[in-house]
């Protein structure tokens, strides 16, 4: 009953391009900033930032990456953990070679390396489409894995071959490091989310995301009415990489602290990542936070449940995740490739007509 | 029609002017195929005018060509009276060419709204950074274009779908929002090919209406292909014949339709 454009008419363009046009979806968006800004930082603790409050907000950064560059723009990329790798080694760098520069410089600074990382790689996309492009994408993943592995300077000719985060500080308060405490980690990923959801949406709903989505639609039409191809597909890997690149130097600095990059960068997490679009929804930004939510919780969910609950063994219940996300991306490409961000709005719509469905 | 210094008087009055596009003994070849063989047209300023012929005329190369889809082997186009270089499709809309195409190629994922929107892709000027900020400039212009593309959505009569994905949407609709967002880039000079094809009559009297009102309110040159000889007749001010990639024949519609080859290409009679 409270679910209604009833009374709420738009009398300018400004306001029907609004992001969410229903009051009532605006009040819920505030309240979920004045919960995840003005509560969780005050309640979490060591096990909710590490296993899922964290992960899950560096994830929907990167998903909300690459559902720009595949939802948005239509080009397919496994390489997102080679460019999560490129924003990991990115702030590993300044952060040690610029001590004093703040951290949280370093994160965007890494950000916009990726970014021009990330154009480097795009350049096939103009010749090369769908399959062909997943698979010279695929090529930079292994090739930048590699890259990290063999070439000693990357990881500052350290014994091991790992990077680990020096401690570093925001208004004094350690952020990176041994000593970070569960609500800062879980604050500067906040704050990098809530940037990066907004640029990505002031983005796709303005001139460069229609391009981007003509040319995912019909390229010879995006054509025709004016896109530059070449513009198009770079700037959507440009920006696309930057989020990406982001949230790998958030995975390493902030979340692991030390990672190895075959380990921490590898193809799985391009999967995961694809996954998270797929399941999500292609196209939304919503769909990517959806989707991170549900592929970190539910290892979470699965392991307390069967492990913990029911108590079956820890590598069966790892297997029964796989068979379950496996079937659930056959289920979402064939019946719903618009995800739970579709499904989502298709009980809004029902909701908005109950009781009286027509 | 009254021949004037530069342009013609059209029987209906309206003054048409000098010569926009011109296409010089233009050869187009796919392997061994000769789509278009050496053929030669004007379009002036503010007329309609059409091309016809048989199905494998020609007809679709033609405006691939001129819209920068194809690159003749042998000829030139020249436009506002200068020689036009070699350009991609893109560079050709910013000079303010725009077109519908024979298989409706609209962005299905995308509303009706955002579809016409991205006709006004040329006209929008703001950068990457402001549009990411959304700073007061890329609000603006936003609503700018709204503005523009409204006025375009009411004068198809559109406005009842302006939030339909274009997917959903029956064929007669498809093909007029390819029109509005055509129109939405407010071109000088639009190219339609087949704009009728697959309408009933009541839909197609819709479009005639709407093509001479596009060219009647802001002065937009048009080159149309079409089958329906009648709506040809209708509409067109001169007419630009095609048979297997050659012109049999160039003029206003009473010439062509007089005009012994155009007949006989109709009526099919066997070629030597
Ligand atoms: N991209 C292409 N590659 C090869 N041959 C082509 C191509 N485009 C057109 N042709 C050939 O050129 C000739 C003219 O085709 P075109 O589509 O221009 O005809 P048309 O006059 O538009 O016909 P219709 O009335 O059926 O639309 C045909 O023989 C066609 O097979
Ligand atoms: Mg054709």
């Amino acid at each position: 009953m409270f679910y209604r454009e009833a009374g709420d008419f738009k009398t300018s363009y400004v306001d029907d391009s609004q992001t969410f046009p229903i009051a009532f979806d605006r009040y819920r968006y505030y309240f979920v900033l004045v919960i995840a800004f003005g509560i969780i930082p005050f309640i979490i603790n060591d096990y909710w930032a590490n296993a899922v409050m964290v992960p899950f907000l560096i994830y929907a950064i990167a998903a909300i990456g690459l559902n720009i560059l595949t939802g948005y723009c239509g080009q397919v990329s496994l390489g997102t953990g080679g460019f999560m790798a490129v924003g990991g080694y990115a702030c590993y760098k300044l952060m040690t070679a610029f001590p004093d520069v703040s951290i949280m410089i370093h994160l965007l600074l890494a950000g916009f390396i990726t970014a021009g990382v990330g154009v480097l790689f795009g350049l096939p996309s103009l010749r090369i489409k769908g399959f062909y492009l997943a698979v010279a994408t695929l090529a930079a993943q292994f090739f930048l894995v590699w890259l990290f592995n063999k070439v000693p300077w990357f990881y500052n000719y350290s014994a091991s071959g790992q990077i680990s985060a020096p401690e570093r500080f925001v208004f004094g308060v350690p952020v990176t490091g041994p000593n970070v405490e569960a609500w800062a980690k879980y604050t500067v990923c906040l704050i990098f989310v809530t940037g990066c959801a907004w640029l990505a949406r002031n983005l796709t709903r303005g001139t460069i995301g229609r391009s981007w989505m003509a040319i995912r639609d019909m390229d010879i039409a995006a054509e025709i009415i004016g896109v530059n191809p070449l513009k198009a597909k770079l700037t959507a890997f440009a920006v696309s990489s930057f989020f990406i690149g982001i949230a790998g130097a958030l995975l390493f600095a902030v979340y692991l602290g030390a990672v190895e990059v075959g380990e921490a960068y590898g193809i799985n997490k391009s999967f995961l990542v694809l996954f998270m679009i797929i399941i999500g929804g292609l196209g939304s930004i919503f769909g990517a936070f959806a989707g991170a939510a549900f592929m970190v919780l539910l290892p979470v969910l699965l392991k307390n449940v069967l492990v913990g609950g029911l108590g079956w063994d820890t590598a069966l219940a790892t297997h029964f995740e796989f068979v379950i996300v496996g079937a659930l991306i056959i289920i979402f490409l064939i019946a719903e490739p618009h995800g739970l961000a579709q499904l989502w709005k298709l009980a809004k719509e029902k909701l908005r007509l109950w009781p009286f469905p027509h | 029609m009254k021949d004037m210094a530069d342009g013609y008087i059209t029987e209906d009055g309206r003054k048409i002017g000098g010569v926009m596009m011109e296409m010089k003994n233009i050869t187009l070849r796919f392997g061994g195929v000769v789509a278009i063989k050496d053929i030669s047209f004007d379009i002036r300023e503010g007329e309609i005018r059409a091309i016809i012929g048989p199905n494998g005329a020609g007809k679709s190369s033609m405006l691939n060509v001129i819209s920068g889809f194809y690159h003749p082997q042998e000829g030139e186009v020249w436009f506002h009276g200068s020689k036009r270089p070699s350009m991609k499709p893109y560079q050709v809309a910013q000079q303010g060419i725009a077109r519908t195409f024979q298989n409706i190629a609209l962005f299905e994922g995308m509303t009706v709204l955002d579809n016409v929107m991205t006709g006004r892709l040329t006209h929008m000027k703001t950068n990457m950074l402001q549009q990411a900020l959304w700073w007061g400039k890329a609000q603006a212009e936003e609503t700018a274009q709204r503005e523009k593309v409204e006025k375009i959505i009411d004068f198809l009569e559109i406005q009842h779908i302006r939030k339909t994905p274009v997917g959903r949407l029956p064929y007669g609709l498809k093909k007029r929002v390819e029109l509005a967002r055509a129109l939405a880039a407010e071109p000088k000079l639009l190219l339609l090919d087949e704009p009728m094809a697959g309408m009933n009559v009541e839909e197609k009297e819709d479009m005639s209406r709407f093509i001479l009102d596009v060219n009647d309110e802001f002065g937009t040159t048009i080159a149309l292909i079409e089958h329906d000889m009648g709506v040809v007749m209708d509409l067109s001010d001169r007419v630009v014949v095609m048979d297997y990639g050659k012109k049999i024949g160039d003029g206003t519609p009473d010439e062509v339709r007089n005009n012994q080859d155009v007949i006989d290409a109709y009526l099919g009679v066997a070629h030597d």
